[in-house]
């Protein structure tokens, strides 16, 4: 079984806007693939063609080798949960869950059963007669995802289905979802802004910026090894750091800074160094300083915002950081902080084209 | 606690005088309705019921001869309410029908056509009557059923209406319907429909009343007593009066009146709450 595959796709809006420029990619069946991108990136969009809500410019979708392109959403065995849940709601749960398959004619003992099963499994089995307005949000999105899994869809497609929800539900829902996509074997994709939600649900994820997918790999290997400055600054919280720089042949050189450890980078043109709050420690050797803003206590560990001192900087006066540092680090506002880093995990990127050069 | 007594007495006045004023006529039909011909021409309307309630209104409603030549008050009753209810109902067929196809169907001119149906608001029946009247007899539906209600039911209104209301059902709904594999057909009936409940009950309250009230059309379109509307009876209960040789008889006059309407105040009532929520809320 092939999943689902998308070559060469493109998505051009009558008024010349374009969304989507260009996608392949190639999903093995049940694999839980995430596409994550700021608002407006075209990711909702990908997703949305898939579902057949929006044409195909160009290019060419497969679902189990079967081209999509002109099959209506109805015939292309997807199930979609949204973003508002968009529930019936003159219609009771039962009646959510079951139109689908009375649409496809499918007999009532039959889908009385599908239904009853799959709302014990999502818990929802006692609010089978209620309507969407009785219930509380999470179990609205239960219902939502009831509807799509008893349609037993060859593939699930989720837009942004959790952003509604408070933090704590969000946290929970969300290890629903994997744990059911798990159970059920079901190809899914599903589309969100939330890196933290991308990086736990995905088998791989997919970084869409600007309609292109700019990597799309492992959740572990994009947070390590990301290809471009977009990826790093977009995976991984808190953001990682980011301070301009040079190499003069031996060294990378920001405003008073020099750090030595790399080679081989290419000279005469900006760069950026990219260190994860992770990698930065509190060392009284280190070679760097900060001067400190703010202490963020979030138990196991404290994040350390500030100003890294002697570095040029892209904007303002200073160029901010954050690192992350163990609970009994505490040190005191506008104190100085010498800090280490491990070289060998920097990232560097040209700063024009925002490709990654170590 | 001194100042607010004020404002409700100073309120309660404004609407009890109103609600005098409005109804007081109406009153004085009804209790003018219960005397006898004698009665009221010897000393004008009268202001207490009388003891000749069920003999007039029997009379009106079921004796031939009483009320017209031929035609009863019953038939005048059903003529009417077929009126109201056919230009209702079709209205809302129609208008709901017009607006799915504008929101949900991207077609060519979609935009000019709406801003036609809505210009046509600036022809209403006055204006178009002899050609409507021409179509009518060359179609041979002159003193027909058919005839009366068929003219009347494009709604620009009604279309605005359920424009309006349409666009403002989340697009999400039509697209999960689009998943779950229903036509536009099903959509329309499975969903647009029962979300619409409220807004069609309004609609179809305030369309009978209108329909019920329709004067210069059936006029002009009914020829035989026997289709006569109530409506129009009450007129023809006047030219009689006015021209007849014998006694006039008001009380009749006046007890069709009163039943001209009471239907239009029996469906509000009975509606009202829909028709409310139809006008305020939409159940999203």
């Amino acid at each position: 079984m092939a999943g689902v595959e998308l070559t060469g796709v493109r998505k051009v809006y009558p008024n010349g806007a374009e969304a989507v420029r260009g996608v392949d990619m190639k999903i093995e069946h049940g694999e839980f693939i995430v596409f994550v991108g700021p608002s407006g990136c075209g990711k909702s969009t990908l997703l949305r063609m898939v579902a057949g809500l929006e044409g195909i410019t160009d290019g060419e979708i497969t679902i189990d080798d079967r081209v999509i392109n002109d099959v209506s959403p109805a015939d292309r065995d997807v199930a979609m949960v949204f973003q508002n849940y968009a529930l019936y709601p003159h219609m009771t749960v039962r009646g959510n869950m079951s139109y689908g398959l009375k649409n496809r004619g499918i007999g009532a003992a039959e889908i009385n059963t599908k239904v009853e099963e799959a709302a014990k499994m999502l818990r929802i089995a006692d609010f089978l007669d209620r309507r969407p307005q009785q219930l509380s949000c999470g179990q609205r999105q239960r219902v939502a995802m009831g509807r799509a899994i008893v349609r037993e869809p060859k593939v699930f497609l989720f837009d942004e289905p959790l952003s509604n929800l408070d933090a704590k539900l969000r946290v929970q829902m969300r290890i629903e979802i994997k744990r059911l996509q798990r159970r059920m074997d079901v190809t899914s994709i599903y589309v969100t802004h939330d890196q933290t939600e991308a990086m736990t649900l995905a088998d791989r994820l997919a970084v869409i910026n600007d309609g292109r997918i700019e990597q799309m790999g492992a959740p572990l290997e994009l947070y390590n090894n990301p290809s471009t400055l977009f990826v790093a600054s977009f995976i991984g919280s808190p953001q990682i750091n980011l301070v301009p720089a040079r190499f003069d042949g031996k060294k990378l050189i920001s405003g008073d800074l020099s750090l030595s450890g790399f080679k081989d980078l290419p000279q005469d043109v900006d760069l950026v160094l990219g260190m994860r709050p992770d990698d930065m420690s509190q060392d009284a050797k280190g070679p760097l300083s900060m001067r400190v803003d703010l202490v963020e206590q979030h138990g196991a560990d404290n994040l350390i915002y500030g100003a890294l001192m002697g570095a040029d900087a892209d904007e303002g006066d200073e160029t901010e950081i954050c690192i992350k540092v163990d609970q009994q680090v505490l040190p005191a506002i506008d104190s100085t902080l010498q800090l280490g880093i491990d070289i060998s995990r920097a990232l560097v990127f040209r700063k024009d084209t925002g490709q990654r050069v170590l | 606690m001194n100042m607010i007594n004020w404002r409700l007495i100073y309120t309660h006045t404004v609407l009890i005088i109103g609600v005098i004023f409005m109804s007081l006529p109406v009153w004085v039909a009804f209790a003018t309705s219960t005397h006898d011909a004698e009665t009221i021409l010897r000393n004008g309307l009268q202001f207490w019921p009388g003891t000749h309630f069920f003999e007039t209104y029997r009379e009106v409603l079921f004796v031939e001869g009483g009320v017209m030549k031929s035609v009863l008050g019953t038939t005048m009753l059903k003529n009417s309410l077929i009126l109201g209810i056919g230009f209702a109902v079709g209205k809302v067929i129609i208008s709901m029908l017009a607006a799915y196809a504008i929101v949900y169907f991207r077609f060519r001119l979609a935009a000019p056509l709406f801003w036609i149906i809505f210009m046509t608001l600036l022809l209403p029946l006055e204006v178009r009557i002899i050609p409507s009247y021409e179509v009518m007899a060359g179609l041979n539906l002159l003193d027909t059923h058919t005839g009366l209600i068929v003219p009347l039911i494009a709604s620009a209104t009604g279309t605005f209406f359920f424009r309006q209301f349409f666009m403002s059902v989340p697009d999400e709904l039509l697209e999960a319907a689009r998943l779950d594999g229903a036509t536009p057909w099903r959509f329309f009936v499975d969903i647009l429909i029962p979300l619409s409940k409220t807004m069609i009950a309004a609609i179809l309250i305030i369309m009978f009343v209108v329909g019920w009230n329709q004067y210069l059309w059936p006029l002009i379109m009914t020829t035989k007593e026997e289709n006569y509307t109530l409506v129009i009876g009450i007129k023809q209960i006047y030219q009689v009066l006015a021209e007849g040789g014998e006694l006039p008889q008001y009380q009749k006059a006046f007890a069709l009146t009163i039943l001209a309407t009471l239907p239009p105040v029996l469906v509000v009532l009975v509606f009202q709450n829909w028709f409310v929520k139809g006008l305020v809320e939409s159940e999203k």
